[in-house]
């Protein structure tokens, strides 16, 4: 288990004091909803997909600083990238924090978004730090939500063998 | 002041809780969480189950266990008294009239369900009305809403005040000749207010119509008395009471449960069975389908004879203590704000902190030893009424302790230290 000061780094805690982007985009030919049924929180991701490329995004909603922290980089990271760079990205990110990709040893494009590495020591804030991706996955696939739900049963601190 | 209709009688005046030796009896509770004594505050969520009720469980799937009301053999028939037996400490505990009246079920959720479907699904038309009250669990409102939904019926709902009281006078001006059912918390989960069920149930009679209450965060708390509070229906979740997960009862006055239809069909719910039609059983055994959970309801019965042993005045009393102590130290912390400030409330306490969101609380908490419930506590509307998202909610139980509220400030303060 990491200690708490590698979940809530600074970094992570100036985010969530002032998240970037934070706002609905005017002009956004994309947005979608997404519902953390768990603990009420929700978020909307607004997009501006042009060519094929993530010309503008942000979020709005309410939730928790990791949620908060990890919409509001997502916002910067994704800002510029195609749509196949943003899909990938959503891949890394999401196997990241389920503890299915380990970012020191395998190549991969997250970058800064390696501080939210930390989650995946804290099974139940995984949902956390993934909803605003799976949002922003849903605008950007044209889909109108997206809920934690639908990643099924949170199997991401199951004990099958004891 | 003790916050039940029907005062909890002291066996021994003035007589010491010894928490220490209550704890004893809690094997969950000796053990370190990240390095530190556990402190569980989470009790409205479930309660931990003492060894007697394990060993009470244990022994029964040791040297008990077998299908119940099936076999003729040694093995039924010890199931099946054992089962029975718990009926009978159940019917002692709410004081009902006749066993008969308590039926075994999961929990509040699959009572209210059962509730919908075999009394409201049976008697409630289009443009009638359910009232419910603004505080209510999702396990009593969503139900509600279904029925409504499917009948063309309406949902009425008693608005509280800020402080987390509901509004009688309101309340009356929502009963109409059109009223089908009130159904309403004894204890909120989320607010911890003790609300005035035995005076709701009057007025609803007054107009001839029935009323469930919501006794999840009740029977923990208080002494329940079904008779005295005349209430139609009233049901209790065994895991808030230190029994099992699986247990339950569902109170139902007999003549209502008798003109009731079923709720879920199959094996043990019918007299007589053929392709035309089948007839049902008569209470409870109607509204008990398929292998129950005989462990659990077992266990439920111990969680009752447990709690019998104990001075429950004297319990009640120090958990009255440790709300008062924390409320205190609590709301002196710069920046924290309680949520529920109701006149009598269980031992439930609602807060949030200025610019923290309660799940990053809730972490920060944990990694302190210290279990709490963060979220909507399943009553979103609750939520919107306080205008917040969510609220950590430290619920006590008899075996907490005055240190264990000293922890869970000092963890506070470490919250408002990391965010600051």
């Amino acid at each position: 288990m990491s200690e708490l000061s590698e979940l809530y780094q600074q970094v992570i805690l100036d985010h969530n004091k002032k998240p970037r982007n934070f706002r609905k985009l005017e002009g956004a030919n994309r947005s979608a909803e997404g519902f953390n049924p768990l603990c009420g929180d929700q978020l909307s991701v607004y997009m501006l997909l042009e060519e094929g490329v993530v010309k503008d995004l942000s979020f709005v909603g309410t939730g928790c600083a990791i949620s908060k922290a990890s919409a509001s980089m997502m916002t910067q990271a994704l800002k510029g990238k195609t749509r196949e760079e943003a899909r990938v990205l959503f891949d890394e990110f999401h196997r990241m924090v389920t503890g299915e990709l380990d970012e020191e040893a395998e190549t991969n494009h997250l970058g800064r978004l390696k501080i939210f590495a930390g989650v995946r020591d804290y099974p139940a804030r995984v949902k956390c730090a993934s909803l605003s991706w799976h949002t922003m996955h849903a605008a950007l696939e044209g889909e109108e939500s997206a809920t934690t739900e639908s990643l099924g049963p949170d199997l991401s601190g199951a004990v099958v063998s004891e | 002041m003790i916050a039940t209709e029907k005062t909890i009688e002291t066996k021994a005046a003035g007589a010491a809780w010894d928490v220490e030796r209550v704890r004893e009896g809690f094997p969950v509770l000796n053990q370190t969480v990240n390095g530190k004594p556990l402190v569980y505050l989470d009790n409205a969520a479930s309660s931990q189950v003492p060894r007697i009720v394990i060993e009470r469980g244990s022994k029964y799937l040791r040297e008990e266990h077998s299908n119940i009301h099936r076999g003729v053999h040694y093995l039924s028939q010890r199931a099946t008294s054992a089962y029975e037996g718990a009926r009978e400490k159940a019917r002692r505990f709410i004081n009902a009239r006749e066993a008969r009246e308590c039926i075994f079920v999961r929990g509040v959720t699959e009572a209210v369900n059962l509730v919908m479907h075999g009394y409201g699904r049976k008697f409630v038309r289009e443009g009638d009305e359910i009232v419910v009250s603004e505080m209510e669990h999702h396990s009593n409102l969503v139900p509600w809403q279904m029925l409504c939904e499917e009948k063309g019926a309406h949902l009425r709902v008693i608005p509280m005040d800020d402080a987390g009281e509901l509004l009688l006078d309101e309340f009356d001006a929502l009963l109409n000749e059109r009223t089908r059912l009130v159904c309403v918390g004894h204890v909120s989960n989320s607010l911890g207010t003790v609300n005035p069920v035995k005076e709701i149930v009057a007025r609803s009679h007054k107009l001839g119509v029935p009323v469930l209450v919501d006794g999840a965060q009740g029977a923990p708390h208080l002494l329940v008395d079904v008779q005295d509070l005349d209430c139609d229906f009233y049901a209790v979740s065994g895991h808030k009471m230190f029994a099992p997960t699986g247990s339950g009862i569902l109170y139902g006055k007999a003549e209502l449960l008798e003109k009731m239809n079923p709720f879920l069909g199959g094996g043990s719910m019918i007299r007589t069975v053929t392709f035309e039609r089948s007839t049902y059983a008569a209470i409870p055994d109607k509204f008990e389908a398929g292998t129950p959970a005989i462990a659990s309801q077992i266990g439920l019965g111990a969680a009752i004879d447990y709690l019998n042993s104990l001075d429950r005045a004297a319990a009640h009393a120090h958990e009255q203590q440790l709300l008062r102590y924390a409320t205190e130290r609590i709301s002196a912390v710069e920046g924290v704000r309680i949520i529920g400030n109701a006149r009598e409330k269980a031992s439930v306490l609602s807060f949030v902190i200025e610019e923290v969101h309660p799940h990053d609380v809730g972490t920060i908490l944990d990694r302190e030893g210290i279990a709490i419930r963060a979220g909507h506590h399943c009553a979103q509307p609750v939520m919107q009424h306080f205008k917040v998202p969510a609220t950590a909610r430290a619920s006590f139980a008899f075996y907490n302790k005055r240190e264990e509220v000293d922890r869970l400030v000092a963890g506070i303060q470490k919250v408002i230290e990391v965010f600051s």
